[in-house]
């Protein structure tokens, strides 16, 4: 089959398909099936025909297509730089991406083959267009396109997937609302509680409209389009984390993550606008737009040119930018012109402003990132996200949401200056650390799993600012499996004792054995267990490649060293705190009687789902499948980062290439690391939990600052309470207090002004106007009054005014003519 | 000018006229009675009748018109228009005196001012 023409079919059918589930259940919802039934089945199947279609664009399409196999770029990279990698295969796959996809590439390509040494031969095969143009703005178009590369397909493939797996959960778990529902968590004014009819259609709306928004982002060929679902995927996130909306904590977790998510995205806009500003193109790949036949260069062909050989270079459009007032003043920008105020980069130089606008625009949109994959330090919004119903936290959490974030920095990652992703990195250190460090003393089950979640995203963007691309990608898609599976056992869990707090809990495995089971598949995998160098769970691999990249990036800039000993101390954090919760919650004895008695275990459409994503968390890492996500990853890796980058503005910072990290002695090393971090992690929790050696109450006695510090959350709340909540309010009070004295004052006394020139305005209207026509009508009475009494109505009286009259016309004429 | 000693001219027709004329005017100025107005007015209508009639006379204005029948004529006319008004007059008289059981005009006043 031909991917270029059945790839954007096939994706964009997937894609649609869930807004059309959201279409149907908003008109027709409440009236499908018994109570809004249907609903749920609609977009059970609606979602398993996009993974369906997913699944047969991974296997049946891309992989025949584009010949694969491109391990040269990973494994057998110790043979060295200049012949790790095959010709053909990477010919292969340029050939049809480019080719098929009517580029118009011949001259395109041969021009390609002069200036690229034989190094730089392979071209990343995706496939690109535009489904419809909403407008074209001067050199600006703004459109619903696409770019498929491997990474989209393989992301379109596990979203799907695991959003079935979670509408089939959803199906059971959300049984609830098919009927009338008393919330005991609200309580009405008059004592009473909240009861309301179930709302199980909606919930399967937002659900559906929520995947679609999700495939909307990982489909998106422009940066604006990406934008536009990013905000869907807010605005949907906020619909489903406040479901509960008539608790009070529930409709403010929906704001919180609402608003901000949009302090994130005001950074995002900051980088749109120098990208439009300065490229004039919000698109990724190279579309022939226009149909001339010659192919308009987006975004990451501008900042990585062929010429350059795919090294990052300050496009011309920035540094025209950054030398605007040289050419205010009369100066041509030439090509050499502009060539030599590229060069300029000392300081106060032309070219490092201009390199400043790219690494302002890779921030910008980091920042937007930052806020979706709820990073510090915008990370507050998630663990209060809780609030929602599990099987949505298992979607935010996994498959979309906070997905999106790492998506789009491993998408942008060619824009990403080496300074960028420095910044990057940081930002994923700290907040895999805090994370979880508050995740060891969480109590609620849930909000255990949310810290989890923003550790691990941590992970993710540290491996992408360390220069793991493939590690960073790698890592959410296996994330997405055992994270999705662990939210689903923790709601498993919920259901059964209907309490998220553990310390109710105890000993379920008894009661629950598959929930039980399939969750210490989970906690295994999200720790990273497996035989060393033989075989492992999904966990082991990525976890590995994160821990080997960021010991690479130690190796060539020791002073960010403490990315390495971070990554690894959250490593064994992560092993703690994930069987503190299973021996919890599973193991020992019941804490609480009258929950463990009615607890039982879940009806089937809960936990096959479970099994199924179990097997999956184990076995989808696997480096022996002929299909093998690492593999495809590569193939989708941004061209221009298979060598080692160094920085401009920071001196001494390099970003030793992925493949470097599968050396033995960073691989070998990294992999003992992580086995020893997480053994020592899974030891603590036996010794403190699992055996009850030591009490942890006791321990958290002895050290009670730290203790509190940590179960206060490092106090960010109660911080941004203080920095911004509090001023806001105090602002905002002070403004209404302003509005209701000066404005209304001014506004009232306007008000009296008017009144008073209206009521002058009134008396001389009703004395001096009327009084004019009144005292003219009376006149007129009066006069008619008079006159009337010379009509007596006696007729010889009439005969005698005539007579009299007549005599004394003539009287007059007479005396007149003489 | 002695009109005692000429012989008959216009000059007397006019006179009689004028008599005629003022004694009819005064007749229904003076007279109460429906039909005695009535009668004043024959008198001022006849009154006018003999000026016309000596107006248009060949014989006491010889050689001024033409023809010397069109006073006569214009008499003639007002003789019938006179009896037309007569008649409708002494219809309303007899409606009046129908609901009035009197022919005194002093008694219709009703559309006094």
């Amino acid at each position: 089959m031909d991917p270029v023409t059945t790839l954007p079919v096939l994706l964009g059918i997937a894609w649609l398909v869930p807004l059309a589930s959201f279409t149907l259940i908003l008109l027709f919802g409440p009236r499908m099936g018994k109570h809004g039934q249907g609903a749920g089945v609609l977009a059970t199947a609606a979602i398993g025909t996009s993974a369906i279609l997913s699944l047969i664009a991974l296997f049946f399409v891309w992989v025949p297509a584009y010949d694969w196999a491109p391990e040269h770029h990973a494994a057998h990279a110790e043979h060295g730089a200049a012949d790790h990698h095959d010709t053909g295969h990477g010919d292969a796959g340029h050939d049809d991406a480019h080719e098929k996809d009517a580029h118009g590439a011949d001259e395109h390509k041969a021009e390609e083959h002069k200036t690229a040494d034989e190094h730089h031969e392979w071209r990343k095969p995706y496939v690109a267009g535009e489904w419809y143009t909403l407008g074209q703005f001067g050199k600006l178009r703004i459109g619903i396109s696409y770019y498929i590369d491997s990474l989209t397909v393989t992301m379109f493939a596990m979203i799907t997937f695991i959003a079935t797996m979670i509408h089939f959960y959803a199906n059971g778990y959300m049984h609830d609302e098919l009927h009338e529902i008393t919330d005991h968590e609200v309580t009405l004014s008059n004592g009473h509680h909240l009861h309301r009819p179930g709302r199980f259609h909606r919930f399967f709306q937002y659900l559906s409209l929520f995947c679609f928004s999700m495939l909307g982002i990982v489909i998106a060929g422009n940066i604006a389009m990406v934008f536009v679902f990013w905000e869907l995927v807010g605005i949907c996130s906020y619909f489903l984390i406040g479901f509960y909306i008539e608790r009070k904590s529930a409709s403010n977790a929906a704001n919180k993550a609402f608003i901000v998510n949009r302090v994130g995205d005001f950074g995002m806009i900051i980088g749109l606008m120098i990208l439009i500003a300065t490229l004039g193109t919000f698109s990724f790949g190279d579309i022939d737009t226009d149909g001339d036949g010659t192919v308009e260069p987006g975004i990451f062909s501008l900042v990585r040119t062929e010429a350059n050989n795919h090294a990052l270079v300050v496009p011309d459009g920035m540094v025209r930018a950054a030398a605007a007032s040289e050419i205010a003043a009369g100066v041509e920008p030439s090509a050499e012109q502009i060539a030599k105020w590229r060069a300029e980069t000392g300081p106060g130089g032309i070219g490092r402003t201009a390199y400043w606008l790219l690494i302002v625009a890779g921030l910008g949109i980091f920042c937007g990132c930052v806020g979706k994959s709820a990073q510090f330090p915008l990370h507050v919004w998630l663990p209060d996200a809780m609030e929602g119903p599990t099987p949505v936290s298992a979607l935010v959490h996994s498959a979309t949401m906070v997905a999106a974030g790492v998506y789009l920095v491993g998408r942008f990652y060619p824009v990403f200056t080496p300074e960028t992703l420095l910044v990057i990195a940081i930002i994923g250190c700290i907040t895999l650390f805090i994370a979880a460090t508050i995740a060891i003393v969480a109590v609620d089950i849930k909000r255990v799993l949310a810290y989890s979640t923003v550790s691990q995203l941590g992970y993710m963007m540290l491996a992408l600012g360390v220069g793991g691309w493939s590690a960073g990608m790698f890592h959410l898609i296996t994330h997405a499996f055992f994270k999705s599976l662990l939210f689903m056992c923790s709601g498993s869990v919920i259901h059964a004792v209907h309490t998220n707090d553990m310390t109710k809990m105890g000993g379920l495995r008894h009661k629950m054995p598959f929930t039980a089971y399939t969750m210490l598949a989970g906690c295994l995998a999200i720790m990273g267990a497996g035989i060393p160098f033989m075989i492992g769970l999904s966990g082991y691999y990525s976890k590995d490649a994160i821990l080997a990249q960021a010991l690479s990036f130690k190796a060539s800039n020791p002073q960010w060293g403490f990315l390495f000993y971070v990554a690894a101390a959250g490593a064994a954090i992560t092993a703690f705190y994930m069987f503190r919760l299973w021996f919890m919650t599973f193991a020992g004895k019941p804490r609480d009687h009258h929950a463990y008695d009615h607890a039982h275990e879940s009806p089937k459409i809960m936990y096959y789902p479970l099994i199924v994503l179990a097997v999956l968390a184990v076995v989808v890492a696997w480096p022996f499948w002929p299909v093998s996500i690492v593999a495809l990853l590569e193939q989708a890796r941004p061209e221009g980062f298979h060598e080692t980058v160094n920085g401009v503005l920071v001196s001494n910072l390099t970003h030793p290439a992925e493949h470097i990290s599968h050396e033995p002695n960073f691989h070998n090393q990294a992999t003992w690391v992580a086995t020893f971090v997480g053994l020592s992690g899974l030891g603590l929790a036996i010794v403190f939990y699992g055996l009850s050696l030591l009490n942890p109450a006791e321990v958290a006695r002895q050290f009670k600052p730290v203790y509190t510090f940590l179960w206060n959350k490092w106090y960010f709340d109660e911080l941004y309470d203080y920095l911004f909540v509090k001023p806001t309010l105090f602002v905002a009070n002070r403004v209404a207090e302003f509005d209701k004295v000066v404005i209304d004052g001014i506004i009232d006394s306007l008000a009296m002004l008017t009144r008073m020139v209206a009521r002058l305005d009134d008396l001389s209207d009703r004395y001096l106007v009327d009084g004019f026509v009144n005292g003219l009508a009376a006149w007129t009475y009066a006069t008619g009054s008079k006159l009337r009494s010379a009509e007596t109505g006696r007729i010889r009286q009439y005969v005698m005014f005539i007579v009299v009259g007549t005599v004394a016309m003539f009287v007059l004429i007479s005396l007149y003519i003489s | 000018m002695n009109l005692l000693t000429d012989p008959v001219g216009i000059t007397h027709y006019l006179i009689v006229g004028a008599i005629l004329f003022v004694t009819g005017a005064v007749c229904m100025a003076t007279k109460r009675n429906a039909l005695g107005v009535l009668m004043g007015i024959e008198l001022v209508l006849n009154g006018a009748n003999v000026n016309f009639v000596a107006f248009g006379s060949e014989y006491l204005r010889p050689g001024v018109l033409g023809i010397g029948l069109d006073g006569q004529l214009i008499a003639l006319f007002v003789i019938i228009l006179a009896a037309a008004e007569a008649a409708v007059a002494l219809a309303i008289v007899l409606n009046f005196y129908n609901n009035h059981s009197t022919v005194d005009v002093d008694r219709a006043d009703e559309l006094k001012g």
